[in-house]
């Protein structure tokens, strides 16, 4: 078994796959820490490209704006996506109800350009000033859809039983919601939050379309330096996305192995006891 | 001891008392899902103290009703009338019932502790008061070593035993209990209903208790509501229902029965006599019935009230029944043989192996003689 599940063929296909995924980061990274100003030469190590960044006032301020647009509307997505979920798993059976929860999912498979352009013709129309306020609710919109998606999967395999069991013992309904559904669905709404977060971190489209003058996020900022030319600062910010998402997955994954282990301990706790 | 006990039990009786204000009144209680009937028009009073519980086979409604009680189902049709105030308007977190689930639904992220102070903490209570109450149903319920775990550190039985802390805990008027020892072993089931008793009458709680175990509800009942496709069969202690149950439904529900249908020959104040269907075997009841001669009725009676013997007994004529042994089984205190009659229908007696073999013991294939007192039979007419 160990001999043929690490043949040359498999060694092969994932030394490929992976270098394939890999390579093109590695590079970046690498060059970011490049001496020469030519990106495609090396000049030796550097972390000069960092300091230099830390002067560009235009990258810091596309940074800010970035951070707060993704703090901001993850959040609120979060919120009213936790609260569609929820209605959307406990509004008993009526007439039309798969349309609705299909038309939840209408957004994730929409075309951020159409998106992005139903958006402004909205904005427009209700003379609404374009900036940083109306990439917050356009992100708000679609990062909404994947939280309310996640905890509705999430509240499929809820125990109700234990909400009952709060009210039996004198909870009232809005209560038990607080201290009895949301600590257990936790989880669920905390990876819709990362998931927000990490969409709006990311979007280019949506909010090329909705931003108005003074607001640019950051991937709007890498996209229109790139058109003049890939310096190595583009490079080093990019470095330090990878980063923060880097150690975003480590950490998600740290998590999820502790509580396993957890859960195997208490397993064995519990099969041990008297 | 016991003996006392349960002398003492049956001396206590509100039901039968003309003046008693029932605690817990069903009055023509219907549940619909849909079109479908789930809990069909249902009447039961209940008194202060009880242990009633509701057996009958699965999907006949037992939870529907205990739901009900505790307010998560609203009636069709009919009221829930508790300690003289009607429920119909009184949401669940205002009821003065607790429940214990079958699944026990504990709260996954709070410890034992938390999980047994979560009702006391809705009442607002000092925070000492309840430590104090919940560290008493900790040690109740022999859980001071567990009591900083979470659930999922528990194993099943303690698990139970955290719920029936939990909803014990604000010392409600009325405890519903769904299934409350489904999961456990036989012993610990044992331990665990005495345990029940016992808090019963240091706490002085009514409960009420789903379950289709009807060794279960013989053991710990004041009363049993014998439940069938929704509709209340029987209502009576759990010798009534055990000897003189009223349909052939509880009969076979509660204990091994032999069921004969017979024709009624003769109606008298104090006695009727009746034919077996089929092998025209007069039977003579120590009852009369409430049915004309020529009417058909079932006879019953428990496999241990009848005697099987090799000899013939002195008068053949009336309650005595021959044919021979098809089989037998042997269960240490018991044995228990299965006689095929003439019409090929099949009796079972259960003897006590009171004799070593010392004479010759019934075998297979030998003819018996199957007897039994007027006392032992039961007339239904359903
Ligand atoms: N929410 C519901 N919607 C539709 N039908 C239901 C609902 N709840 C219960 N029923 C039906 O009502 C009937 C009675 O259910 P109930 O749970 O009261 O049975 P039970 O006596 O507790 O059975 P068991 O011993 O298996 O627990 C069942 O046929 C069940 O399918
Ligand atoms: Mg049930």
């Amino acid at each position: 078994m160990m001999i043929s599940k690490w043949s040359w063929f498999n060694k092969t296909s994932i030394i490929v796959g992976f270098s394939f995924l890999y390579i093109p980061i590695l590079l970046l990274v690498l060059y970011s820490f490049n001496e020469s100003r030519l990106v495609t030469v090396w000049g030796g190590f550097s972390t000069k490209w960092y300091g230099s960044l830390l002067q560009n006032e235009g990258i810091l301020g596309a940074a800010t704006v970035t951070l707060k647009v993704a703090a901001m509307a993850s959040t609120m997505a979060t919120i009213l996506g936790t609260m569609a979920g929820f209605s959307m798993s406990r509004f008993g059976r009526f007439r039309g109800r798969t349309l609705f929860n299909g038309m939840i999912y209408a957004p994730l498979v929409m075309p951020e350009v159409i998106t992005g352009l139903s958006l402004l013709l909205m904005f427009v129309a209700i003379s609404l000033d374009r900036g940083m306020w109306t990439i917050t609710l356009a992100h708000t919109t679609f990062a909404m859809c994947y939280v309310a998606v996640v905890v509705q999967s999430r509240l499929t395999s809820f125990d109700r039983s234990i909400e009952e069991a709060a009210m039996d013992l004198g909870c009232t309904p809005l209560k038990t919601f607080f201290v009895i559904t949301l600590p257990v669905i936790m989880p669920a709404v905390a990876s819709g939050w990362l998931l927000s977060f990490t969409l709006s971190l990311d979007d280019l489209v949506i909010a090329s379309f909705t931003t108005g003058p003074g607001a640019t996020t950051l991937p709007m900022k890498i996209y229109s330096m790139v058109r003049l030319g890939v310096t190595p600062e583009i490079n080093a910010i990019s470095t330090i996305l990878i980063g923060i998402v880097a150690v975003g997955v480590v950490i998600t994954s740290v998590l999820h192995k502790r509580r396993e282990a957890q859960r195997a301990k208490d397993e064995m706790l519990a099969s041990s006891a008297p | 001891m016991a003996e006392a006990s349960s002398q003492a039990r049956k001396v206590w009786a509100p039901w039968n008392e003309p003046g008693a204000k029932p605690f817990v009144r069903i009055e023509g209680v219907t549940k619909k899902f849909g079109s479908f009937v789930a809990v069909d028009n249902i009447s039961l009073d209940i008194y202060e103290r009880e242990f009633y519980s509701l057996l009958g086979p699965s999907g006949c409604g037992k939870t529907t009703l205990l739901r009900m009680l505790a307010g998560f189902e609203m009636p069709s049709t009919g009221r829930i009338i508790i300690d003289g105030e009607d429920m119909s308007t009184v949401p669940p977190h205002k009821r003065p019932v607790n429940m214990m689930f079958q699944s026990y639904a504990l709260f996954p992220h709070m410890t034992v502790e938390q999980n047994i102070a979560f009702g006391l903490k809705q009442d607002h209570l000092p925070k000492a008061d309840i430590a104090e109450r919940v560290e008493r149903m900790i040690n109740l319920v022999q859980l001071n070593k567990f009591a900083k775990r979470k659930p999922e550190q528990l194993s099943g039985g303690q698990k139970q035993r955290v719920a029936l802390a939990r909803s014990l805990a604000k010392k409600p008027k009325i405890l519903l209990l769904d299934e409350p020892l489904g999961a456990l072993d036989k012993k610990l089931r044992e331990e665990t209903q005495f345990e029940l008793m016992n808090i019963q009458e240091k706490l002085g709680v009514t409960f009420i208790i789903v379950t289709h175990d009807q060794e279960e509800a013989m053991t710990v009942s004041s009363r049993i509501a014998v439940m069938n496709h929704g509709c209340v069969e029987q209502v009576a202690t759990p010798s009534e229902i055990y000897e003189y149950p009223n349909s052939r439904l509880v009969a076979q529900f509660i204990g091994d029965v032999n069921i004969m249908e017979s024709r009624i020959a003769e109606v008298l104040p104090d006695r009727a006599r009746l034919n077996v269907v089929g092998i025209d075997a007069p039977v003579q009841t120590g009852r009369s019935v409430n049915a004309a001669p020529g009417e058909i009725a079932w006879v019953a009676i428990r496999p241990e009230k009848m005697v099987v013997s090799l000899t013939p007994p002195a008068d053949t004529s009336v309650n005595c029944l021959s044919g021979v042994v098809w089989d037998i089984g042997y269960l240490g205190k018991l044995s228990v043989f299965h006689v095929r009659l003439e019409d090929k229908s099949i009796v079972t007696v259960a003897q006590t192996n009171r004799k070593r073999e010392t004479e010759r013991t019934i075998t297979w294939e030998d003819k018996v003689y199957v007897t039994w007192s007027p006392d032992a039979a039961v007339v239904l007419l359903a």
